[in-house]
């Protein structure tokens, strides 16, 4: 070997490979204002889509009157129900198996909704025509509150389907009411409850909030008809699916539409549904023959499109007196707006809300819930989370501190009391799932000692007799919260997203002279799949990861996948992406063997490289490697390098973290201040910690925002509260902490690299720790559970109900 | 409506752009100038995506109107450095992970590129509260405060050259 060979070392890190903090490739763009996002899309000739809403919750529609509008100057088209109609378009089918309006056909379901569709020749002209369009309403009594839709005197919203017994998803009994979906044993569970020692019982409401990327949704749709071809661009998580679904609705044969996903402005699951806006920019340019933009603004986006959660989620909690969980039982009021619009596969219209029994050996459970229609926004996203594993993790974790408080035990304790044991995985739990792999003890244990918590404690309990003794006005609370999420979906036997299994793929091209191109299914709003992916790729098959050229998200040239959201891309795609690179390996072992003359099973990989065994001088690198694939004739072996995969997951992934928040909390003013927050993640082999850690923060920090304050309200009559960012809570850099991150590492037993994604943990396990650590200052004078938002008057509005602002 | 001829100065050179008189500079820079790297997030000043610069201040774009910028000189992310020589603000976002989807970024740094030549040498709560007017939700902004104090450091080096 010669003197001056690179050691393996020095290889390796060549390759910046897995488990390198490597610089983002995606920044030179963005850092320039060189990004191309939807909006940023100007082609010749394009015109302006907007959208004529309801002002009223629920209303019906006696006339619309479109003369004025159209008389404007610019203005082209006004489209409405009857337009549409003939094309079958009036109506879309959603992601939950439910039927939308895409524009309002005879009434209104909620604030905000879609009546008519404004093209004219730019947005001032559309948003002036926009005002022009009359439309005549006759209001209707409006349902905001699903406890209420039951109630004989409640209003029937959906009557399109007022007489259907039978919905997606089983038996409904109520013209209102959309699904009942039981998992678990609901006998045996009673039984537990019925003859425990100790049973917690809690009302956990986790309110209703919205993704809110910077970027709003919108798309530019271009019918040439010419060719035939209709191209789409827009702000799709899914732009696959996007294509089967446009290509079903509009009859245009599917090789005849380019879904092309650009720059995404954050996601955050608001970018997995399809709109009204998306249907209407594609009619709107078939029409006129023309390219339409329509792009939403951030009022239309808060109110109209995707909410997440809203789930009244009633539990039991059932333990022994020693505290072991012996049992426990949900029952979930699931408000989901005008139309069920859940993003979430197809058999389940609760997503993985049945991984509610959280991290927990807990021998017996029963979950039940029960979606309804209201006035409201359709949606019920999976904001930063994959499918209601929020909800389930904020419901077990708050129910563990109701449980801890019934038992008079600490609450950390109680945890490591009923974790599921290293050594009971892989676990199968009382709801259904086998967790694949896990440490939650180390992790647990990591968390508290790093945070000092006897030492947090015995603060909080002086804190509480100064309080007491009238020293401070402001009180402590320790958040605690050990998460288990379910990402990765999934198996294609059991998810789909309308009827698409939900595999996904890795293509990749090795070129003569020794760099590679990859295309996935995926698609990055911000993740970084850019440079994560290459990173991956670069360990399988040796090639820096500088040298590979990572594509999404355009349908004409990407391999059909199912999409970003659910934490699903590393799981799913990384794991094709590693498959797909251990095909070019197996390729270029057989041209390695030629080349070197030996035999296939006398030469081992070594980090870029084919070596002979036992004579480390005789070798081959990939770039030699590529490059004899494109020049010489290799008897039996196809020239090029080339591979694809389709990779349909055995199991979903489970992530796990455990979080430590210590917050003071001013009981005159409400007002909350984070002092410290921990947070440990262990998301199984970590690809690239910088970016893991930058996931973290911005997971954090959402979660910050919907524990703290975010929400969509609606009044009495079913309008907006929150339409705009003035009432719409987004944490700015002045109230956003900095966050303590930390790792254990646990890889994941059947993915190709034992990588478990990571994206979603910080908010799955933030909101918990945040809301507990509210509820936590309180415990002292009594408080059991306090709702979400914790914003300052309902902080101070607790102190107050408690007595903490009494005079003698 | 008619409309009014505007010139102003975008990044160092003199353009001229017809505009009604209640046409947000935000459309105007992005519309009729090409000036795309100033993007719109909300249209209520709340959200800071729009962030110029206009005679040596921040501004959001999405609430001025073009013709306020009559003979103004404004300065947009694509006029703070070029790919040969990038601002060291930009330089620093990238080496200090400050930003993710990308969509805040450019008036993030505008904003951070102001907020430096008003003060220099900040404090890590003088940048927090000096680019509180610029929401980001993917980064919990702890790297982008990181990158901004990084590159007040940097500009405070003696051989350092903007």
């Amino acid at each position: 070997m010669s003197a001056t060979a690179e050691s393996v070392q020095e290889r390796r890190a060549a390759l910046k490979g897995l488990g390198t903090s490597r610089k983002r490739v995606e920044d030179a763009r963005f850092t320039q204002g060189k990004g191309n996002y939807v909006d940023d899309i100007k082609l010749p000739d394009m015109l302006f889509g907007d959208f004529v809403r309801s002002q009223h919750a629920h209303a019906r529609v006696k006339s619309i009157d479109t003369s004025a509008a159209m008389e404007l100057p610019g203005v082209i088209a006004v489209l409405t129900a009857k337009d549409l109609e003939p094309l079958n378009l009036h109506w879309m089918p959603t992601l939950a198996g439910d039927k939308q309006m895409v524009l309002a056909d005879g009434k209104v379901l909620f604030q905000g909704q879609e009546i008519a569709f404004v093209i004219a020749e730019d947005r001032y002209i559309a948003a002036d025509a926009v005002d022009l369009v009359k439309v005549e309403f006759e209001e209707l009594p409006v349902l905001v509150d699903p406890f209420k839709a039951e109630l004989p005197d409640a209003p029937i919203l959906r009557e399109d389907i007022a007489d259907e017994k039978e919905g997606a998803h089983g038996a409904r009994r109520h013209p209102n009411h959309i699904f009942t979906w039981e998992q678990g044993d609901k006998a045996a569970t009673e039984t537990v409850i019925g003859e425990a020692d100790v049973v917690a019982e809690e009302m956990v409401y986790y309110h209703r909030t919205h993704p809110c990327p910077m970027e709003t949704c919108g798309s530019v749709a271009s019918m040439d008809k010419v060719n035939g071809k209709l191209t789409l661009w827009g702000t799709f998580q899914a732009p696959h699916v996007v294509r089967t679904v446009a290509s079903l609705l509009s009859g245009i044969a599917e090789h005849n539409i380019r879904v092309v996903s650009p720059d995404i402005g954050g996601g955050f699951g608001n970018k997995v549904g399809v709109y009204p806006g998306y249907v209407c920019s594609i009619v709107a340019s078939i029409v006129t023959g023309k390219p339409v933009k329509w792009v939403e603004d951030r009022m239309e986006n808060l109110s109209a499109t995707a909410f997440a959660r809203d789930y009244w989620m009633q539990g039991k909690i059932a333990a022994t007196k020693e505290g072991k969980i012996t049992g426990l039982w949900c029952h979930t009021t699931a408000d989901h707006g005008a139309f069920d619009a859940c993003a979430d596969p197809t058999k389940y219209p609760a997503g993985f809300m049945n991984i509610c029994t959280g991290s927990y050996d807990i021998p017996t459970a029963y979950l039940a819930v029960d979606g309804i229609y209201t006035n409201k926004a359709p949606g019920g996203v999976a904001y930063r989370c994959s499918f209601r594993v929020t909800e389930a993790a904020y419901f077990i974790e708050r129910m563990i501190e109701v449980l801890a408080i019934k038992l008079n035990m600490d609450a950390a304790e109680l945890r490591a009391k009923n974790f599921i044991r290293k050594d009971q995985f892989p676990y199968q739990s009382a709801l259904g799932w086998e967790y694949d792999s896990g440490d939650y003890h180390t992790a647990w244990d990591k968390a508290l000692e790093s945070v000092g918590y006897s030492k947090l404690r015995e603060e909080q309990s002086q804190r509480v007799e100064d309080f007491k003794a009238g020293k401070t006005r402001k009180l402590m609370g320790i958040g605690l919260c050990h998460f288990t999420e379910i990402v990765g979906a999934g198996p294609v036997k059991n998810c789909d997203i309308l009827g698409m299994g939900m595999f996904d793929s890795c293509e990749i091209r090795i070129h003569p002279t020794g760099s590679a191109l990859a295309r996935l299914g995926t698609i990055s709003q911000g993740q970084g799949h850019a440079t994560t992916f290459a990173q991956i790729l670069a360990t399988e098959i040796g090639i820096s990861a500088d040298d590979i050229t990572i594509e999404e998200g355009d349908t004409d040239t990407a391999p059909y996948g199912l999409g970003t959201y659910g934490s699903r891309s590393t799981p799913v795609a990384g794991a094709a992406t590693a498959m797909a690179g251990r095909k070019i390996r197996a390729k270029a072992q057989m041209i390695a063997a030629y080349l070197l003359e030996v035999h296939d099973n006398d030469i081992e990989w070594e980090v870029d490289r084919f070596v002979v065994k036992g004579a480390p001088e005789k070798f081959k690198t990939m770039k030699e490697i590529a490059y004899a694939s494109y020049n010489q004739a290799i008897p039996g072996v196809e020239p090029g390098l080339e591979a694809v995969s389709y990779y349909d997951p055995p199991n979903m992934t489970y992530p796990f973290g455990a979080y430590v928040c210590v917050m003071d909390v001013d009981v005159d003013t409400g007002v909350s201040d984070i002092r410290q927050f921990y947070a440990l993640d262990d998301c199984g082999t970590r690809i690239n910690p910088m970016i893991i850690e930058g996931q973290v923060h911005g997971g954090l920090t959402e979660a910050l925002a919907i524990a703290l304050g975010q929400e969509i309200a609606y009044d009495e009559l079913g309008n907006v509260k929150t339409g705009t960012l003035m009432d719409f809570f987004i944490p700015t850099s002045w109230e956003t902490p900095n966050y303590q991150t930390d790792f254990t590492e646990t890889p994941s037993p059947h993915h190709p690299i034992g990588a478990k994604g990571v994206g979603e943990s910080p908010n799955v396990g933030g909101v918990p720790a945040f809301s507990n650590a509210i509820n936590d200052a309180f415990r002292a004078f009594g408080l059991t559970h306090t709702h979400m938002p914790h914003d300052h008057w309902r902080i101070w509005k607790t102190a107050n109900e408690l007595g903490l602002h009494a005079e003698s | 409506m008619s409309k009014q001829t505007i010139n102003l100065n975008v990044n160092g050179q003199s353009v001229t752009a017809e505009a009604e008189p209640r046409e947000l500079l935000i459309h105007v820079l992005r519309e009729q100038l090409e000036i795309t790297g100033p993007h719109i997030g909300c249209e209520t000043t709340h959200c800071g995506a729009c962030t110029v610069d206009m005679d040596g201040m921040s501004v959001k774009s999405c609430t001025v109107f073009a013709v306020q910028a009559q003979g103004k000189e404004i300065t947009t992310i694509e006029g703070l450095g070029d790919p040969d020589k990038l601002h060291v603000l930009q330089e620093k976002f990238k080496e200090h992970h400050g930003l993710q989807c990308g969509f805040c970024t450019p008036g993030m740094i505008t904003r951070a590129h102001r907020l430096l030549e008003e003060n220099p040498n900040p404090t890590e709560e003088d940048v927090r509260f000096g680019i509180a007017g610029n929401l980001c939700r993917c980064t919990g902004y702890q790297n982008i405060v990181k990158s901004v104090m990084a590159a007040a450091e940097e500009l405070n080096k003696p051989e350092s050259v903007t």
